[in-house]
């Protein structure tokens, strides 16, 4: 072989591995726009038709029933009052148990395997968790309720409360602690006024985000909270969800549930990405 | 003054310090505990059905609440078949934005564009559901299916494939939304274990002249797939037990009669959310706790394979380099 032709070839093989390399720069380009692609768009629509179907009355009445004029006030209510009463049950008990696996246990078996179930229940369905509730207070109680969705609710908030706080515990630099135990405090006030205090915004971003994702559950409150149509404060009554009671008027042909149920849907994805990028805007600061 | 106090803090002290230390334990407990109770209370609700069909639940394809026979392949058939879908398109997509984000993207992009796609997942299921079945199934049976059936017409196989009234509900619609939905946590993660290469393999590679292509596939690749198969693993899992959105568009079609993938159909997910609040307690509700039992089974298999992969991985961290 000449040593033209070798260099012929090599030249061939380098123009080859460029294209290659182009078509997959390509590729991966085209990936990030595909992903992009969908959250605009369902962005897009979300704010487009729940714009249109959201007015004053919306927050003020009462769901109506089909082809008549009406709101979502009780199903906000009933909503706000599962989510901030299961975040109050939750989140004290995933904070302790983060506190646990990053303070007191962070090696031994205890604290590995309740990482380990920890992680699967991160991840666990959460229609699961409804069934798990329906059969340990609905058919014991023999009735829907407020109070079985709040504690589905709150059992989805305390593992994510449980690994945010752990991470964000172990980010608290041990000189820190060391100079507390140094000047004797015992461990609760260290852990109390000291490492708690320097990953506060943290666990903070943990309860938001927890906040976040059960706002938006529908699955977990199918049978246990079901759904009412009227105002209700008691928690031992079927209560109303903002997304279950989406879920059945985007299922229906009546055109103003349908429209409610946009609306519905806009008020959540609006308060959801609103507390998700409040909590990354607390980690930056922090970082 | 020492008198006073001295004695109180030397109680105080240890004593708080043993109550803090107990709830803390107490709250880990609970936690791992509350796995026992779920697989405890799911055990025993669907025990009727369990004792009456054993197996043969598994492969039976006949649901007739009315005549009080269940057989949950339907429904597992629908979960399998979506979630195939979601990780078919899932997969590739996620490794390419993986890849944009830590080999190509410049730096101050890197962030807005990670952020972008996080937040793809924190829209919670039930607006996913709702656009898939108002927004995008009317798009995908106008522009896919109906030109995809003309197209096929008389075919053999491929026409049975597409064929279905052209409403935009079914497999495909549901596996595309699925795909859609874990598409942030599978390339999130990809992300993640590609930046766990040590920057010294990668920039020996383009030292030698490698391509960007050439060090992602031959070094950061082999270096990292564990990780990449545990990350598709999470992916697969959040699709198995996701249900509002695959609700919204399956059709929830208890019948098996046709390989469309355009036809209606069930998944287990869809299947509780749709019957189990009108079931009466009895052996419709037992199947159904099967099925749900079913579900978390696999979705407990799958999840714990992920992490003992990722966790894999980093045991490798440190040793290999």
């Amino acid at each position: 072989m000449s040593v033209s032709t070798q260099l012929e070839t090599r030249q061939a093989r380098f123009a080859s591995r460029k294209r290659v390399n182009m078509l997959a720069i390509a590729l991966a380009m085209s990936a990030m726009a595909f992903g992009l692609f969908w959250l605009f768009w369902i962005l897009f629509e979300t704010v487009r038709l729940g714009i249109d179907g959201l007015t004053l009355a919306t927050l003020t009445q009462m769901t109506p029933p089909p082809n008549e004029e009406g709101g979502l006030a009780n199903a906000i209510y009933g909503s706000v009052l599962m989510v901030a009463l299961a975040t109050a049950v939750g989140a004290p008990i995933g904070i302790m148990a983060g506190i646990y696996l990053a303070e007191f246990d962070s090696k031994g078996w205890l604290a590995e395997t309740t990482r380990f179930v920890n992680d699967i229940l991160l991840s666990a369905p959460s229609i699961v968790i409804g069934l798990f509730v329906y059969s340990v207070v609905v058919s014991s109680f023999k009735s829907f309720s407020g109070f079985a969705g709040v504690v589905a609710l709150a059992l989805i908030v305390i593992p994510v409360v449980i690994r945010t706080t752990e991470d964000m515990l172990r980010l608290v630099p041990a000189g820190l602690r060391e100079a507390a135990y140094a000047l004797g405090a015992p461990k609760w006030k260290v852990i109390g006024s000291i490492t708690m205090k320097a990953a506060r915004s943290g666990v903070i971003t943990g309860v938001l985000l927890a906040v976040a994702r059960i706002a938006g559950e529908t699955a977990p409150l199918l049978f246990t909270a079901l759904s009412n149509q009227f105002w209700t404060s008691s928690l031992s009554e079927p209560m109303a969800s903002l997304p279950v009671t989406i879920f059945k008027f985007a299922m229906s042909p009546y055109e103003n549930w349908q429209k409610l149920a946009w609306a519905g849907v806009f008020l959540i994805t609006l308060a959801v990405l609103g507390l998700n990028i409040v909590a990354r805007v607390l980690t930056r600061q922090k970082s | 003054m020492n008198q006073t106090t001295s004695p109180k803090r030397a109680l105080s002290g240890p004593l708080a310090d043993q109550i803090f230390g107990l709830l803390a334990k107490a709250a880990a407990l609970l936690t791992m505990g509350l796995l026992a109770a779920i697989l405890l209370s799911l055990a025993i609700s669907a025990w009727p059905a369990v004792h009456k069909y054993g197996l043969s639940f598994l492969t039976s394809t006949v649901w007739d609440p009315v005549q009080e026979d269940f057989g949950g392949l339907v429904m597992i058939y629908g979960t399998v078949a979506t979630s195939l879908i979601a990780l078919l398109i899932a997969v590739p997509v996620s490794f390419g934005i993986a890849l944009f984000l830590t080999e190509l993207s410049p730096a101050w992009l890197k962030r807005p564009l990670g952020t972008a796609i996080e937040l793809l997942a924190a829209v919670p299921s039930i607006v996913y559901g709702m656009w898939g079945l108002l927004v995008f199934g009317p798009v995908l049976a106008t522009y896919v299916q109906i030109p995809l059936q003309s197209a096929f017409n008389g075919v053999p196989y491929l026409g049975a494939f597409v064929s279905g009234p052209p409403v935009g509900i079914g497999i495909l619609s549901a596996g595309i939304i699925l795909a859609i939905m874990i598409i942030p946590f599978i390339s999130a993660v990809m992300r993640d274990v590609f930046e766990v290469t040590p920057a010294l393999l990668k920039e020996s590679a383009y030292g030698l002249g490698a391509t960007t292509w050439e060090v992602v596939s031959r070094v950061v690749l082999p270096y990292t797939k564990t990780g990449v198969i545990g990350g598709i693993m999470l992916g697969l899992g959040r699709a198995i037990g996701e249900t509002m959105a695959v609700t919204f568009v399956i059709g929830n079609f208890n019948q098996l009669d046709s390989l469309s993938l355009f036809q209606a159909a069930n998944s287990i997910t869809s299947a509780l959310a749709n019957e189990f609040a009108e079931a009466g307690e009895g052996l419709h509700q037992a199947a159904l706790m099967y099925l749900g039992l079913v579900l978390f089974f696999i979705t407990f298999v799958i999840l714990s394979l992920s992490k003992f992969l990722l966790a894999q991985l980093r045991k490798g961290e440190g040793t290999k380099t």
